[in-house]
């Protein structure tokens, strides 16, 4: 085949909704796109677990701390997965955790916020969490079949949370003064960075048309975004919580709610490092790794040295 | 749950309840200190395996912890009384439960084993804590089956699964580790060295133990200690490391007296249940 007909080849199954996998031929840039974004991902997983790993060890309930670590536990697994998505690429998983730890590649902006009541728990798992199945649903008929495997199992497992956060959320609101108090100070600080976690808007999305065009993004930012409030204000009224924005409003017209100016600025200041817990992220990240470093070593001398005697014996026994 | 336990010579019924929270004490800190690793691991596979073993840990404490609280709900007033000296758990109105005993009670009134309160340090110094505390459960729980206590034997039937899969783990990391690197090796002997001075008080009976080993509730320490003795001389052998031998060893835990860590665990661990006190979660 011509280099014109491997890409007719590759727009034909795009167009025909048929996966690329692996060993198809893809355009570079395809590939390197999808290695941005699933490494992204994988890294906002493994960075999620940070700010509701802060809450494990001073959960209120023994109910809620063995549903939390299972939650966090469950973000390594998604990690996991999306490294062996990213691994079929042509990428390891040193080399991304390399770029993570280099500051090279990003991770999902919101876990740059600090969990500073255990309502947290509640708003991140009702809100971030809402917010990323929002996003990931899509993900599941993404043209690249591997990832759209793993988003498979990836939002079958956030939905629960999503529901345990929400269910968090519930019971503080029903509580006391102060539970209630909690709950709203949560909703308060949580808002307006999930609803940045859709990204920029359209007009200021730099890798969104090419993204849409290969099939690898199904719907726009902005698409997103409405859905997932129209969805939340609907959730925060059941249980009697204020979203925090004076211009929210339903529009009949449009038969979606109409919101406030999203602060931007903020938005590009947390994505460029100036977040409040940015520097706390990433050096826990680096800690964990530089300080894994002797353990990773004794596990590959050992298994080496297993290796080394097996063969000896199979020369032996021969 | 309920308890049976026909022909067996008489013992306070509150020495069932502080035999069940030595129990549940270990298994809840053990895990609590475990989850701190959640997001810090060396590793993403080992971080999601700690994880799962801390939520086994957490998951017998909490069984354990409700027969407590059930067994505490059925004692006399005087013994209940008596049963603990934390003031806000006298305060409870009405009965007791899980979170009550977990959130509840200061230092004096837990009944974990020292080993379990140690902090984890660094990778080496938890697994020498795991290596020590998994084996001791492998062969403790093994023997609890047998428990005349049904409840006990219920859980631990139960229990005996996981720590089976956990003394799996922390045995092949002592041998990973020992027979890994120059550096590994020496953080592993370094780490089993140091935490040895905890391990005798596992299998030295207190009255408690004994009291409970009488009724053919409790275990046979001895036994049980003769069993973790050979175990963790062979995994050891095999990891061409050497374990200590005799020596003073720390105890009290059991009986409440405990290092200076356990403070600061409960100070974290209990923060909310005593910031925001008698409140739903």
């Amino acid at each position: 085949m011509t280099a014109q007909s491997f890409e007719q080849h590759f727009q034909d199954k795009l167009d025909n909704e048929v996966s690329i996998e692996p060993r198809d031929w893809m355009p570079d840039d395809y590939r390197k796109t999808l290695i941005r974004q699933i490494s992204q991902h994988a890294h906002s997983e493994i960075v999620g677990m940070l700010p509701e790993g802060n809450w494990i060890t001073r959960a209120p309930s023994l109910r809620r701390k063995a549903v939390l670590l299972a939650k966090v536990q469950d973000e390594g697994g998604h990690g996991l997965y999306l490294y062996s998505a990213a691994e079929t690429l042509g990428i390891t998983r040193d080399e991304m955790l390399g770029q993570l730890h280099s500051g090279k590649a990003k991770y999902s902006s919101i876990f740059n916020y600090p969990t500073l009541t255990w309502a947290d728990m509640g708003a991140v798992g009702w809100l971030v969490d809402g917010a990323a199945i929002m996003n990931q649903v899509p993900l599941c008929r993404t043209s690249y079949g591997p990832y759209a495997r793993a988003m498979v199992r990836v939002c079958k497992e956030e939905s629960f949370h999503q529901r345990q956060g929400f269910e968090i959320m519930m019971r503080l609101a029903e509580g006391s003064e102060t539970q209630k108090k909690m709950a709203q100070d949560a909703l308060n600080r949580w808002w307006w960075p999930s609803i940045m976690m859709f990204g920029p808007k359209d007009d200021d999305s730099a890798h969104s048309a090419q993204s849409m065009a290969w099939r690898i993004k199904r719907f726009s930012n902005d698409e997103l975004r409405q859905k997932f409030i129209d969805v939340t204000v609907e959730q925060a009224k059941l249980i009697g919580l204020t979203i925090p924005d004076p211009d929210l409003k339903w529009n009949e017209e449009k038969g979606h709610y109409d919101f406030g100016a999203i602060n931007w600025d903020e938005f590009w200041n947390v994505v460029k490092g100036n977040g409040p817990c940015n520097k706390e992220r990433l050096a826990a990240r680096q800690n964990a790794w530089n300080n894994g470093a002797w353990v990773r070593d004794a596990a590959l001398a050992y298994s080496e040295k297993r290796k080394e005697r097996a063969e000896k014996q199979a020369v032996d026994a021969a | 749950m309920s308890t049976q336990h026909s022909n067996v010579s008489t013992y306070q019924p509150v020495n069932l309840l502080y035999y069940t929270l030595q129990l549940a004490d270990t298994a809840l800190i053990n895990g609590h200190r475990l989850s701190e690793w959640c997001g810090h691991g060396p590793i993403l596979e080992q971080d999601i395996a700690i994880s799962n073993i801390a939520l086994d840990h957490l998951g017998a404490a909490r069984s354990l912890y409700q027969y407590a609280a059930e067994q505490f709900n059925n004692l006399n007033e005087a013994d209940k009384k008596n049963a603990f000296s934390s003031p806000l758990l006298q305060q409870v109105v009405g009965a007791i439960d899980e979170d009550d005993l977990a959130y509840l009670r200061d230092g004096w009134d837990y009944r974990n084993l020292l080993l379990v309160e140690q902090p984890n340090q660094d990778w080496a110094y938890t697994i020498a804590r795991s290596f020590y505390l998994d084996t001791f459960n492998f062969f403790f729980y093994r023997e609890l089956t047998q428990s005349k206590d049904k409840s006990l034997a219920a859980v631990a039937e139960k229990s005996l699964k996981e720590v089976t899969y956990h003394i799996r783990w922390s045995s092949e990391w002592i041998i990973r580790l020992g027979d890994g690197t120059a550096e590994s090796k020496e953080r592993i002997q370094n780490a089993l060295n140091e935490y040895w001075r905890f391990t005798g008080e596992m299998t030295h009976a207190t009255e408690v133990d004994n009291a409970m080993h009488a009724a053919e509730i409790g275990v046979d320490l001895a036994k049980v200690k003769a069993n973790w003795e050979e175990r963790i001389a062979k995994v050891a052998e095999e990891a061409t490391l050497t374990l200590p031998t005799g020596g003073w060893m720390q105890e009290g835990g059991k009986e409440g007296r405990h290092t200076e860590h356990l403070g600061y665990v409960l100070a974290e661990m209990q923060f909310m249940q005593r910031a925001y006190p008698n409140m739903e979660w």
